[in-house]
């Protein structure tokens, strides 16, 4: 079936994904979680094994051989990073555990020394809890306000009074892109109001790098952070970039290790940025295979693989509608050039824990659940969703095989 | 390999898509307690009505997977005129057959139930299951074992309370 879903990616990049050959339930494994984690190729899995196997030391410090290259792949990994989201300079490349730990660390060490009782910070129902909770803890011990941009019906930020919320407020902080809609927001808009009103922009870029070639720049953030997961890189490490003057002068946010330049009795002088924020003995290996995720992706070129996921996800709604018309109701954006590759869905009125087994059962892998966006599952009015999300090993056949399994759905629950 | 017939028994999508006991009753009289599992956003109200220590009356609200709501639905018409104490051996019962771990199982595992029934206090052969026997199979697709409990859980501590309270 043609679907000018670049044939060369479509097949080609499958089988360098080794987990993709196994099987589940004696059924072809068919995977449509990615936007809770991407699997790995075999060039990240090489790499990690290679550093284990060759390079293995800690870094720094080490005037010997394997140090020293373990150093370099370290930094290396730093480089490529930066320049895959197109960063000024590699050291405002802070990695991190996940994007879950850089927005706390964001959180506590900007917002821990910038907000106080009198401030306020303005983030959007659709945000992940990655990017609510650190607020929220702060909030509690600082007292300052949170705002919140609603969403339109169809799964967009309303930003009708955007002008009033940013009033005052010296933080917005926004996912790229939804994790349970798809949702792309339009980051370089919302930058340009929360400069104009004096505030900075700090983005939730987790569902955003993997899958658009990103630049900092022209998205106008000031702090953005993302997660090695997602991205065909390895669980254990997370990046926050942010603009170095901030960085600059941002206290420190763990301690120990690394992150020092002198300590005494009686204090501590931090290192530089970005070792400032790195504090003990780094995921190398993690970072290494980090590197290698980036230079995958370059290498399939991140402009091919956006057009492939926006063709497979128009036919994922093409085929979704066709195959179960009314039975079938997406949440968010219906073109799919204003999304990504996250399909949330009702499906009649099957709960989503009971559609997630039924799939599972014929080696379809979709997540069921909250998506750790609770306030964005209240706004949409339900507990729970139904999410296929899409990657770039992903074709059409994976969503025949949801729509067809989506039957025996039908099939058990009924009426 | 478990497969689905082994989760959804045609039994549980009956009381899925006919739940019994279906409602709320007004409190007071009726005591109200709520079971929810955070993972899954899934709810269990109930509301029960007791006369002594029988459970006279007993109503199922909330939302919900196939699982958590025939489970509670099933749960209600079992313990509708039971004491406290029978219901007590009965969740404890219930949740035994739950707690049987896959390898332990061997076959349909009605041996390690059998037994699991009498270490709860079933060896005077009063005590059956009955229909909430067709939920065995939830214990092969451990995720969903916290479904199927929720509405027992809830009870459990809405009986402890009404019981503290007196
Ligand atoms: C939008 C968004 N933000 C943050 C996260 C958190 O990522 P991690 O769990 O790797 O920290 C996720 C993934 O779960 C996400 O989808």
């Amino acid at each position: 079936m043609s679907t000018g879903a670049g044939p060369d990616i479509d097949r080609a990049v499958k089988v360098q994904f080794p987990l993709l050959e196994r099987s589940v339930h004696g059924r072809p494994i068919v995977y449509l979680d990615s936007a809770a984690s991407s699997q790995k190729p075999t060039a990240v899995l090489d790499a990690m094994d290679d550093y284990y196997r060759t390079v293995n030391a800690n870094v720094h410090r080490g005037a010997y051989e394997i140090a020293a290259a373990a150093t370099e792949q370290m930094e290396q990994a730093r480089a490529d990073v930066a320049r895959f989201i197109s960063a000024p300079s590699a050291d405002e490349i802070v990695f991190t555990k996940n994007a879950t730990e850089a927005m706390n660390l964001v959180a506590r060490s900007w917002g821990g020394s910038n907000l106080g009782s009198a401030d306020a910070i303005v983030l959007t129902e659709m945000e992940h809890h990655a990017n609510i909770v650190p607020w929220h803890i702060l909030a509690a011990e600082r007292g300052f306000e949170i705002r919140w941009i609603p969403i339109t019906h169809d799964g967009c930020l309303d930003l009708t009074d955007l002008d009033r919320l940013l009033d005052g407020a010296k933080l917005l902080s926004v996912t790229a892109m939804s994790n349970v809609l798809g949702t792309l927001n339009p980051i370089p808009r919302l930058a340009a109001a929360a400069h104009d009103a004096g505030a900075l922009l700090s983005v939730d870029a987790s569902q955003y790098v993997p899958h658009l070639p990103t630049d900092v720049g022209e998205l106008g953030a000031d702090f953005m952070v993302f997660t090695g997961h997602k991205m065909c890189g390895p669980t254990g490490v997370g990046v926050l970039w942010a603009r170095m003057e901030l960085l600059d002068a941002m206290p420190p946010f763990l301690g120990g290790g690394e992150m020092i330049l002198d300590v005494t009795k009686e204090g501590f002088r931090p290192n530089t940025v970005p070792h400032k924020f790195e504090a003990g003995t780094p995921p190398i290996a993690e970072i290494v295979g980090l590197g290698a995720a980036v230079r995958y992706l370059e290498g399939l070129g991140m402009d091919a693989v956006r057009a492939h996921e926006v063709s497979l996800t128009g036919y994922a709604l093409r085929t979704l509608t066709d195959r179960h018309g009314d039975d079938i109701t997406v949440h968010g954006p219906s073109e799919p050039a204003q999304r990504g590759g996250v399909l949330s869905f009702v499906y009649r009125d099957v709960h989503p824990h009971d559609i997630s087994q039924v799939l599972d059962q014929s080696g379809v892998c979709v997540r069921a659940g909250h998506h750790c966006a609770k306030p964005l599952m209240r706004c949409l009015g339900v507990t729970a969703t139904t999410r296929a999300s899409l990657y770039v090993y992903n074709d059409t056949s994976d969503i025949d095989s949801l729509a067809e399994a989506l039957d025996e759905v039908g099939a058990l629950f009924g009426h | 390999m478990a497969g689905l017939e082994d989760l959804y028994r045609e039994i549980i999508l009956d009381h899925y898509r006919n739940p019994r006991h279906r409602g709320e009753l007004e409190c007071p009289p009726a005591h109200r307690s709520e079971g929810f599992n955070p993972l899954c956003g899934d709810e269990v109200v109930l509301t029960f009505e007791m006369d002594g220590d029988v459970v006279t009356d007993l109503r199922v609200g909330g939302y919900g997977c196939s699982i958590s709501q025939a489970s509670a639905s099933m749960m209600s018409a079992a313990v509708i005129g039971k004491t406290i104490d029978e219901i007590r051996d009965l969740t404890r019962a219930f949740k035994a057959m739950m707690s049987i771990h896959e390898e332990s199982i061997g076959g349909d595992g009605s041996e390690a139930l059998d037994g699991a029934a009498d270490a709860a206090g079933a060896n005077d052969g009063a005590l059956r299951l009955g229909d909430l026997e067709a939920l065995r199979g939830v214990v092969k697709f451990p995720v969903r074992i916290k479904c199927a409990t929720l509405g027992w859980n809830a009870l459990a501590t809405g009986l402890d309370e009404t019981a503290a309270g007196e």
